[in-house]
């Protein structure tokens, strides 16, 4: 096909101008001699404005510029599992491969490797009706089976369907009227892929960490905000959740952060077991590393990049889970770009279109009813960094407005080295209400009434601290001064938990929940012995208290709790309870 | 044979516009002659068929509608070679000790190409700094990016020279190069730097990069570059381990700001130009390590913070890029303190992967971890103790308060020479801790403990 030319008239960092060339919106165009490739944000009169996914130095206004007609897409096909790529879908071994060491620019690779073969089995014979979202057949692909889906605006009946070992541009199946399927299809970033209907999101994403799933749960097709100032845990989370998620799918997007940490995924994934099928992690992972100094542009398609690929494996029927660490780094590439174009600002500066961007995107997560009727989920936790740590600025506050998990970060609770430092009175999730039933039903009958009680804990904590703060705790009644001691033991016992301990880093929900009721135990007795006349100092000494907090580092944790509360138990009957 | 154009149309701040110009490439270097015959350099920020704007590194003054522009064609290149240790250079590259120019290996772009993210070593080695507080606390490894938060008046010069000093790797008998690059700082902080290279002879093994005060507030745009090029170089070309200390990022921002301003942007936080986080990561990410290099390049900027206030833009963006912070206090510096580090505001976010077992010893982490929560403790009860007095404190909580100021005065407090070694760092660790009720350990294993916790020892020997 001949793509049409035109010219260069302006270069202002990521932002070109064109003349004489009429292109469509988010077309992606090429640029200059070494064929830079950019995206098409803006037509005003006869000006063509496109940012660029690649550094502009060099450039000079004269030079050709070719529309290829096309949007923005991401091949979508078996091999996106264990890939690491840029923005763009450009796949980072391949531009070491191009480039070495460093990402100079220039090079146009494919993201999903044409040479190698997959094995495809047929679901679907000669002479079905299908129609799109339909499943052709299956490849094996890392830990799952990839299905093979009619794409979107395809229907016919079939001609051909073959099995056996393809690659992905090879034809797999021949509709009637001619159309050939091969395995790999695109699709366009920028639009919502089709699904059949939105439903309630009602069972839980279970974590292993233990604040989130017992007091803060996010729900399968869910939305979270983590939002919190530099070195509070942003990332640590997100990439907990990456690991211990019982999601199939994870996808990761690094949008403007460290090249190291992305580093550090690569390293210890591959090393790292999935919980669900025992299989190496990367094995359900993609990544999208676009770090914060790579180009502006391709940070802002990131996150499309990243929710276009979370959409395909939806409709093949999965759980996904899409972490984007962080979407402020993405809202600034927008901030940015929209200060190139000189529009009106809104906010600190940024565009105004802000809001609806954000929204855009959480919408397309969820949990629906696939075209092919099979139930799919894509849970979204954005990462928000606020700038000094301030949660009234605008990318938090309207993170807030769409998202129904907040997990607040609190920079006080991280200098004194709680982690994970979610604070545990301004955090939420208006999911516990759909959610209870299924942890009624999974885990325990008592479930919301334990989380009720621990919560009760906290809040008169928070009350009581006030006045500790004022007159010391000794001027306190010594009930007042055991629930001061009994919410210590659930902050750090029980939300406490470390990242970085091989027990601890990992809690299933049983545990979860057996744990918290016995720190429950330990009050409800400690309460008792107290209308007995026994002094707070012998309750709180008892060893089995000790014990109890240091049980959760323990290999024999699920065990040893049941045995803790009986010690618990015997010890309270010597003080004559 | 480039063309010279006497075309400016207007001046602005830093900002020249030159117009009716040939194609002229986006980031091009630009030499502008001025009547008298000098010259002053610049670069393309925007370029046009109508218009160019330039932005001129020495500054505008004296340059006139008479000037003549020149566009070379190229985009800013630094001479590198191995034999530029031991040079002491102007904020542009230029020699400044009366030594020949240098003669290239190489000319490479100073706007440095992003590392793949999968050709990144992961950084893991620990350095030993010789300061209590970081290494026993926030611990630096190589290929790490650590900051130095300070406020005017701190002694963040000589922390920055006590790590320069001492910092080394055990076991490895390299050396760090040293590549120094000052930005608006005074002449006679320069000279402070530059007297302790002299006299502890680590001028020999680094390169200096001066741009003082007085220089010229938009050659602070390129000085890091410049100096983080030749790091580069060393580093990954010459296989050395180069230790960069920028110095002083503020300044750096401040001239960021300014042509921002020029260009009538529209600013985001306090006047700064949007694009600051992307700018500094541009220059902080270019710290770290290479799959199958032998060098590596570890970072320690320094930035005061206007106001003592971490919130302000650059601090703030500064840590969101990091990897960790090293927080200086006030507080502690007017207590007489020397190195007046804040623990618990510092962090080291490589910490976990450069201590423990193999790097430097099994109890490191818990023991970090009992010694923050131990000084978090008695801090809080300093507050309660202005307010009720230590006889109403329990006997418990005085052995907490008495341990935090012990822990300041012997844990954080150290010579400005004095390097220590991180046995004895974790020993004085066990040693402070053992003024705690030993149940109040919670955050060390019992093995360890009995391996480690003075009261074990003795009896066990
Ligand atoms: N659950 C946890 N367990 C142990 N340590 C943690 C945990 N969460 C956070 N940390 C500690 O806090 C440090 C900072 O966390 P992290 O890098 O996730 O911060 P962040 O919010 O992503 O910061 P930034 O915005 O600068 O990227 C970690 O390096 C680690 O030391
Ligand atoms: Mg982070």
């Amino acid at each position: 096909m001949e793509m049409k030319k035109g010219q260069i008239s302006r270069i202002s960092g990521p932002v070109v101008v064109a003349e004489g060339i009429s292109p469509r919106m988010n077309d992606v165009v090429l640029i200059g001699k070494e064929r830079l490739v950019g995206e098409v944000i803006k037509l005003v009169g006869d000006k063509t404005i496109v940012q660029v996914y690649e550094d502009t130095s060099g450039l000079k206004p004269g030079e050709e510029l070719l529309d290829t007609g096309a949007p923005l897409q991401a091949e979508l096909g078996p091999g996106l599992l264990s890939s690491i790529y840029d923005g763009v879908q450009r796949p980072l071994p391949k531009l070491s491969e191009a480039m070495g060491d460093f990402i100079t620019r220039g090079a146009s690779v494919p993201g999903l490797d044409r040479e190698r073969t997959w094995k495809f089995t047929p679901e679907k014979k000669k002479g079905d009706k299908v129609s799109q979202g339909d499943i052709l057949g299956e490849a094996p692909e890392g830990n799952i089976t990839h299905r093979i889906l009619v794409p979107p605006g395809v229907s016919g009946t079939i001609s051909s369907i073959s099995e056996g070992e393809f690659t992905i541009e090879e034809t797999i199946c021949v509709l009637e009227d001619g159309t050939k399927l091969p395995m790999m299809h695109k699709w366009p970033v920028r639009v919502p892929r089709p699904f059949s209907e939105k439903l309630l999101p009602d069972i839980p994403l279970i974590t292993g960490q233990r604040i989130l799933d017992s007091l803060f749960p996010l729900a399968k097709g869910g939305t979270a905000a983590i939002p919190g100032g530099f070195g509070t845990g942003k990332t640590v989370t997100s990439q907990q959740l990456s690991k211990w998620s019982d999601a199939q799918i994870v996808i990761y997007v690094g949008c403007g952060e460290r090249g190291n940490e992305m580093t550090e995924v690569l390293t210890t994934f591959p090393k790292l077991e999935d919980p669900k099928s025992g299989q190496p992690l990367m094995g359900r992972t993609v990544l999208i590393a676009n770090t914060s100094n790579m180009p502006v542009a391709a940070r802002e398609a990131s996150v499309y990049t990243g929710i276009t690929i979370a959409e395909y494996y939806r409709d093949m029927g999965y759980d996904v889970a899409l972490m984007a660490d962080s979407t402020s780094r993405w809202a600034e590439a927008m901030r940015e770009i929209s200060s190139r174009l000189e529009e009106m600002p809104g906010e600190e500066g940024y565009p105004a279109y802000l809001a609806s961007k954000l929204s855009e995107f959480y919408e397309r997560c969820g949990r629906v009813k696939t075209m092919s009727d099979a139930y799919g989920s894509i849970s979204a936790i954005g990462a928000v960094s606020p700038s000094g740590g301030d949660f009234s600025e605008p990318v938090t506050q309207n993170t807030l407005r769409i998202v129904k998990v907040f997990w607040a970060l609190d920079s006080k609770l991280r200098e004194r080295r709680h982690f994970p430092a979610i604070n545990w009175l301004t955090s939420y999730s208006l999911y516990t209400g759909h959610l209870d039933d299924w942890y009624r039903k999974n885990v325990s009958e008592d479930w919301s009434r334990l989380r009720q009680w621990a919560m009760e804990v906290l809040q008169k904590e928070s009350e009581l601290q006030e006045i500790v703060q004022l007159v010391g705790s000794d001027a306190l009644p010594q009930e007042q001064r055991l629930t001061l001691e009994i919410a210590r033991m659930i902050r750090e016992f029980f939300l406490q938990q470390s990242a970085y301990h091989p027990v601890d880093t990992y809690s299933p929900l049983k545990r979860q929940f057996a744990y918290l009721d016995a720190i429950r135990t330990f009050a409800n007795l400690a309460q008792k012995a107290l209308s007995l006349d026994i002094s707070l100092e012998d309750i709180t000494e008892l060893p089995s208290k000790a014990e109890l907090g240091k049980m959760k580092f323990e290999d024999d944790i699920d065990t040893g709790i049941p045995a803790v509360v009986e010690k618990m138990h015997k010890q309270f009957e010597k003080l004559g309870v | 044979m480039q063309k010279e154009y006497r075309t400016i149309r207007e001046i602005a701040g830093p900002l020249v516009f030159v117009e009716k110009t040939e194609p002229v490439g986006y980031s091009e270097l630009v030499k502008i002659t001025l009547p008298d015959g000098s010259t002053k350099r610049g670069q393309v920020l925007d370029t046009s068929h109508d218009i160019v704007v330039v932005q001129v590194f020495e500054g505008t003054g004296g340059i006139d509608r008479r000037s003549s522009v020149k566009f070379l064609g190229e985009t800013i290149k630094m001479p590198v070679s191995g034999d530029m240790l031991g040079r002491i250079l102007s904020g542009s590259g230029d020699p400044l000790d009366g030594g020949p120019p240098i003669i290239p290996e190489d000319r490479l772009d100073i706007i440095g190409a992003a590392i793949n993210p999968y050709s990144r070593d992961n950084p893991q080695e620990f350095i030993q700094t010789g300061i209590s507080t970081i290494d026993g606390m926030n611990t630096l490894v190589r290929g790490q990016k650590l900051p130095i938060f300070s406020g005017s008046g701190l002694p963040h010069n000589d922390i920055a020279l006590q790590i320069a000093r001492q910092a080394k790797v055990l076991g490895s008998g390299d050396e760090f190069a040293v590549v120094f690059a000052a930005m608006g700082i005074t002449s006679e902080e320069a000279q402070y730097f530059m007297k302790d290279f002299e006299r502890t002879g680590a001028l020999k093994r680094a390169v200096v990069f001066l741009n003082l005060a007085d220089d010229p507030a938009i050659e602070r745009l390129i000085t890091p570059r410049l100096a983080l090029t030749t790091a580069e170089y060393l580093a990954f070309t010459q296989d050395m381990h180069v230790l960069v200390i920028l110095t002083d990022i503020t300044n750096y921002c401040e001239a960021l700001r300014q042509i921002g301003a020029a260009r009538e942007e529209v600013p985001a936080r306090r006047g700064y130009p949007g694009y600051m986080y992307t700018d500094l990561a541009n220059i902080y990410e270019r710290a770290g390590r290479i799959q199958g290099k032998k060098g590596s390049i570890t970072q320690v900027p320094i930035l005061s913070m206007p106001g003592d206030d971490i919130t302000h833009p650059i601090p703030d963006l500064t840590g969101y890029i990091t990897e960790g912070q090293i927080v200086a206090s006030r507080e502690l510096h007017r207590a007489g303190i020397y190195p007046p580090i804040a623990v618990g505001r510092s962090l080291s976010r490589l910490m976990g992967q450069g201590i423990g077992e193999g790097h430097t010893r099994e109890d490191h982490r818990a023991l970090s971890d009992q010694l923050y929560a131990g000084y978090a403790e008695g801090r809080d009860l300093r507050g309660l103790v202005a307010i009720v007095g230590k006889e109403s404190l329990s006997e418990r909580d005085r052995k907490f308060l008495d341990f935090a100021d012990s822990f300041e005065d012997r844990f954080v407090r150290q010579e400005r020479n004095e390097d220590r070694s991180i046995e004895e760092t974790l020993e004085l660790g066990w040693d402070l801790l053992s003024m705690l009720p030993e149940d109040a350990l919670t955050k060390i294993d019992r093995k360890l403990i009995e391996k480690y916790h003075p009261t074990h020892k003795k009896r066990g020997s």
